[in-house]
């Protein structure tokens, strides 16, 4: 009776939106007297970020610094219509729609400095520090405040802009398959190290190194919450999770969590990620949204590394200590294979 | 329905409410105190997003009857921060990205709490110890333990 | 631990940015550490009221009578709703996009088609009263046969699960009882293959789990609107669902949400919001329908089983020639979101590999089980795992190292994609590096030297010479200007299909942009918006000039018998041909 170690690879993509478009998002964006912004959403924040990440492509844009910028959502009667956070879809759909409606809302904001300094709008930038000022004279200035309040108060404009992202319906061919399915990838890779005892079955896993492409990681530690909590859950289908283990037959469902188990903090596994950048051409500065293609590589990659411990292919999931035992006595004892 | 009067401490300050005939300590809490800071996960005790402390040790509120608290001091995520100053704890969950939606955060903190009131410089072993009963479904739990070791540290050097 | 690996695709990004790519604390970490974010269930209501359902204790029934008047007369009830308070007893999630057919009631009235499935909703005030009056709710079952595998549910004389969908799975396009994806011609392959992989995989059903179970609290507003609270991760989804099946207009609808306790997909489906506003239309108090966390786990749509059959034809040298999939998701009793899973699963197939002939033929099917639904990954995961597994004994066969074997045939830029679209911006060589590189993974040299920006196109941008189609699985009697509707039209495949979608355009297919619409240049803006600034994205062309004119939308075949209360999107290319 003895403990094997074994490795497993998987690779994945992902399609990012619903994937065959028709879902869009719309964005609202104003500014209040002292040229704080406000963003209207009807997006939902369910721990994705998509707060946090809509305000920082909103304060990107409008070229102000971030706290000058707070997101609200999701509120019917005040945000515009979105289709839901969903299919990784939040980032590059709500994003892109943020974009458009902070582009106006900026270009009426640089408007009105260039009244106010006497040139012309096309001359100036932003700092993203809260001052405007002339290309290549920075003493020619006026803070983003004073912008929106001679906007408000003397020039009688609204700082304000809307902006909604939608990519059309794809029809699909019935005969072939023939369609516009969404329009960027994000990719992944992932080698899992496991430790298997062919006496009681049980699987450990050891070890996770990864790459994920992103496009563009907007906020890395944001990112990283996703990888990390995403790489867990995969694992976590691997080798715990099923609401049928007798699948099809519904008996032994679970109703607590005493009995739907899945990992606890002592039994996650160190995890060492790389995250490569490739822009997406149509994603907001480029980002893709990791938070559902991180868990899928580390499926497979479990299931693989147990066939390189012991030999035993689970091809029905979720890798139970009682399907292990089970191929190892099929095989006549565990076969390590060291493919890797 | 008889409802009973509970006069209890909590975070700090004496409180009296009225609970139902078999109120759980989390529903006498939430509805009838008005203290939102604890969650409701499970109502089984399986999860331990209504993690309270109930005379420093952790409780979970959804099995304990709102009547047992009578006399006793209650602590809950609500009363973490003190005269506008967060705990190292929510400190270093803020730095540390050690919450995503949230939802077992106040849980989560009042099991850290209890952890470092008793024991200030934990090992990590006895981190992953005392959350062993707290759920999180989003982070994959190593954020939140690095968070833990961070905020007794930043305690101990404070 | 996280490093960046930012010598990969430098000449991609200009990295000039401000507050892009800055650790900025989470907006809402703040409320989180202090226990204050508003959650659905964290607003207080004076004199709440609490709804529980009276579930069915069997795979399938017939219902022969509901008696609630002993639940009516228990302590603290307010009252019990029945399928026959429902405006509208009958609803599909996706109607909101014009696909799929009304398939199932609010809360059963005839028959239930799976274990858990709600036939009452008792309003109480409190949640005791509500959980011992839901006992008291008494109904007269006839039990049925049931089916609960998808290969024995579309087996002839399997107990038809859903009447809206006889034959036990869903009709695409009113043409096939599958989605079909045929590129090139797989069986020539096999035939002339050096190795044949077969596999057989089998994802499991999995609960969502998120810390907060699903619920919304809804409460009369003034001005006779009805405001509701919920945890629902698609605000509009909710409130057009709701506005459909209480036939309300949406004006009179105030949804405040936004911060949700985790969701992973399973907080899509809409089901707690109408129940909510129609206690408290009907009691004009405020109401609470929330899931305990056992039917979070038994009634709540989890992710569903899915079984793969994956056959492969393999080159000595590792390259993989033909791949054919036969996938069954299995969906449960009703639709939810499962049909268009099945088209997004369709979409990614054969996974990232450029292999010149691919067929696969996937099912959505119905058993006796609680439906499925959304969930991290949705339509990708379950195939991952079984593309990804079977890849392993590919490389097994051909004796190859696995990471050698995925960079021989992971797609590149240029390449032409199984759904006839061309690959760009693809990444899947350099990951597969940098893991065996960190692993300590030795490579082929043409492994290590590999890029997805080069060796793609070309040949490999063609499209295949001959593509082999068939009518397998063909039904009859089906209208195509629906998915399923029974009894319309003679499918009209000789028709030209509308064609909103510019991106279909013949001479986009193969273009070095890929699948994606032109961008600036076929822009058709409002005028009253400015420019977009130089670092605007690429975006697709503005949509409200392809949506055609609502006059030519209720002139679709079936369109005008529909009562989807809300249209997202241009509509009707989505059903049809």
């Amino acid at each position: 009776m003895a403990l094997h170690r074994g490795r497993g690879f998987a690779a994945i993509n992902y399609p990012i939106g619903m994937n065959l478009g028709g879902d869009p998002s719309q964005a609202l964006v104003h500014s209040n007297p002292e040229g704080k912004f406000t963003v209207a959403l009807s997006s939902i924040d369910l721990g994705q970020g998509m707060k946090s990440v809509t305000r920082q492509i909103a304060a990107e844009t409008l070229g102000v610094p971030v706290e000058d910028v707070y997101v609200d959502t999701a509120d019917s009667d005040t945000g515009p219509h979105c289709m839901g956070s969903f299919a990784s879809r939040g980032t590059h759909r709500v994003g892109n729609a943020v974009i458009e409606a902070a582009q106006e809302a900026r270009a009426v904001m640089l408007e009105a400095a260039a009244e106010e300094l006497e040139v012309d709008a096309g001359d100036l930038v932003t700092d993203g520090r809260g001052s405007i000022h002339v290309k290549g004279a920075p003493s020619r200035a006026i803070t983003t405040m004073a912008a929106c309040q001679a906007a408000q108060f003397r020039q009688g404009r609204t700082v304000s802009g809307r902006g909604i992202f939608l990519i059309p319906l794809s029809e699909v061919d019935p005969d072939t398959g023939e369609m516009t399915p969404v329009s960027c990838f994000a990719h992944a890779a992932m080698l899992v190290e496991v430790e298997v005892d062919d006496e009681t079955g049980e699987v450990r896993v050891l070890d996770m190194q990864s790459a994920y492409e992103v496009g563009r990681a907007l906020n890395p530690r944001l990112v990283e919450q996703q990888l990390v909590g995403g790489a867990w859950m995969g694992m976590s289908h691997a080798a715990w999770e099923t609401t049928e283990p007798r699948y099809p037959d519904r008996a032994h469902g679970p109703v607590d969590f005493n009995s739907y188990l899945m990992p606890g903090p002592g039994d996650i596994a160190p995890h060492h990620i790389s995250v490569l950048e490739r822009p997406a051409p149509d994603g907001p500065f480029g980002g893709k949204g990791p938070g559902e293609m991180c868990a899928n590589p580390v499926l497979p990659a479990v299931c693989n590394a147990v066939y390189d411990a012991v030999g035993v292919r689970i091809d029905e999931l979720p890798v139970t200590p009682e399907k292990v035992l089970r191929g190892i006595r099929a095989n006549g004892g565990a076969r390590p294979r060291g493919r890797l | 329905m008889a409802k009973k009067p509970v006069t209890f401490t909590l975070n700090g300050a004496e409180r009296a409410a009225f609970a139902d005939d078999g109120e759980n300590l989390l529903q006498f809490l939430r509805r009838g105190v008005g203290d939102l800071g604890p969650k409701y996960g499970c109502g089984q005790g399986s999860c331990g997003a209504c993690t309270v402390l109930v005379d420093g040790a952790p409780h979970l509120s959804c099995l304990m009857l709102a009547e047992a608290v009578a006399g006793r001091r209650v602590e809950t995520v609500s009363g973490l921060a003190r005269d506008g100053a967060l705990h190292p704890l929510q400190e270093a969950f803020m730095d540390g990205f050690a919450a995503q939606c949230g939802y077992c955060t106040p849980g989560m903190l009042m099991a850290a709490k209890a952890l470092l009131d008793r024991n200030p410089r934990p090992s990590r072993d006895e981190v992953v110890e005392a959350i062993g009963g707290n759920l999180c479904r989003c982070t994959g739990y190593a954020p939140i333990i690095e968070a833990i070791l961070a905020a007794a540290e930043r305690r101990a050097t404070a | 631990m996280m490093e960046f690996r930012k010598e990969f695709f430098a000449d991609d990004r200009d990295d000039d940015l401000v507050t892009i790519g800055q650790p900025v604390r989470r907006q809402d970490i703040l409320g989180h550490v202090t226990g204050r974010s508003p959650f659905y269930d964290d607003h207080l209501f004076e004199g709440l009221l609490h709804i529980r359902c009276a579930r069915a204790p069997h795979h399938h029934a017939r219902i022969r009578r509901i008696d609630t008047s002993e639940a009516e007369r228990m302590p603290g009830v307010v009252r019990v709703l029945t399928g026959r308070d429902v405006p509208r007893n009958l609803n599909t999630l996706l109607s909101l996009l014009d696909f799929g057919l009304d398939d199932e009631p609010i809360l059963a009235e005839t028959k239930t088609a799976y274990r858990g499935e709600p036939v009452a909703a008792v309003i109480a005030e409190t949640e005791a009263q509500a959980r011992d009056a839901v006992l008291k709710v008494r109904v007269d079952w006839e039990e049925l046969p049931h089916v609960l595998d998808p290969e024995e549910s579309l087996k002839p004389g399997a107990p038809v699960v859903c009447d809206v969908y006889p034959l036990n799975r869903f009709v695409y396009h009113g043409k096939y009882d599958h989605q079909k994806l045929r590129y090139g011609d797989v069986e020539a392959a096999f035939a002339a293959a050096d190795h044949i992989v077969e596999g057989r995989y089998q994802m499991s059903p999995i609960e969502q789990a998120p810390i907060e179970t699903c619920g919304a609290i809804a409460a009369p507003e003034v001005n006779d609107r009805y405001v509701c609270y919920t945890g629902t991760q698609g605000l509009f989804f909710s409130l057009g669902t709701a506005a459909k099946v209480l036939q309300m207009p949406s004006s009179r609808l105030h949804f405040v949400g936004g911060t949700v306790g985790g969701g992973f997909g399973g907080k899509v489906d809409s089901v707690h919001e109408p129940i909510a506003i129609l206690g408290a239309m009907l009691t004009a108090r405020p109401c609470k329908f929330a899931w305990d966390r056992e039917e979070e786990m038994q009634v709540g749509a989890p992710r569903g089983a899915e079984r793969w059959y994956i056959k492969d034809a393999v080159a000595r040298d590792g390259r993989i020639l033909a791949r054919k999939f036969t996938g069954y998701f299995d969906a449960g009793a009703y639709t939810r979101l499962s049909s268009y899973a099945v088209i997004k699963s369709v979409g990614h197939l054969p996974g990232p590999y450029t292999i010149p002939n691919v067929s696969a033929d996937v099912y959505c099917v119905y058993t006796n089980r609680t439906p499925s639904t959304a969930m991290r990954g949705f339509g990708i995961t379950g195939v991952d795992f079984a593309i990804e597994c079977h890849m392993d004994k590919v490389a097994e066969t051909v004796g190859m190292n696995p990471i050698d074997l995925r960079i021989l045939n992971a797609y590149r830029d240029g390449d032409m994609k199984a759904h006839r679209r061309v690959a760009k911006n693809c990444a899947l060589v350099e990951c597969c590096q940098v893991v065996a590189d960190k692993a300590g993974v030795t490579l082929a040299a043409e492994a290590r030297d590999a890029t997805s920006l080069t060796g793609g196109g070309g040949a490999r941008g063609e499209l295949p010479a001959f593509t082999r189609t068939d009518d397998h699985g063909r039904v009859e009697g089906f209208d195509t200007g629906s998915y399923a509707r029974k009894g319309g039209t003679a499918p009209a495949s000789a028709s030209p299909p509308r064609s909103p979608v510019p991106a279909r355009a013949e001479g986009q297919r193969a273009s070095a942009g890929g699948s994606m619409p032109p961008a600036d240049a076929a822009r058709s803006r409002a005028p009253a918006q400015p420019q977009p600034a130089p670092q605007a994205p690429v975006q697709p062309p503005a949509s409200a000039a392809q949506v055609p004119p609502a006059s030519e939308r209720t002139a679709q075949p079936g369109a005008a018998r529909r009562a989807g209360a809300l249209r997202f999107s241009s509509l009707s290319g989505f059903r049809r041909r």
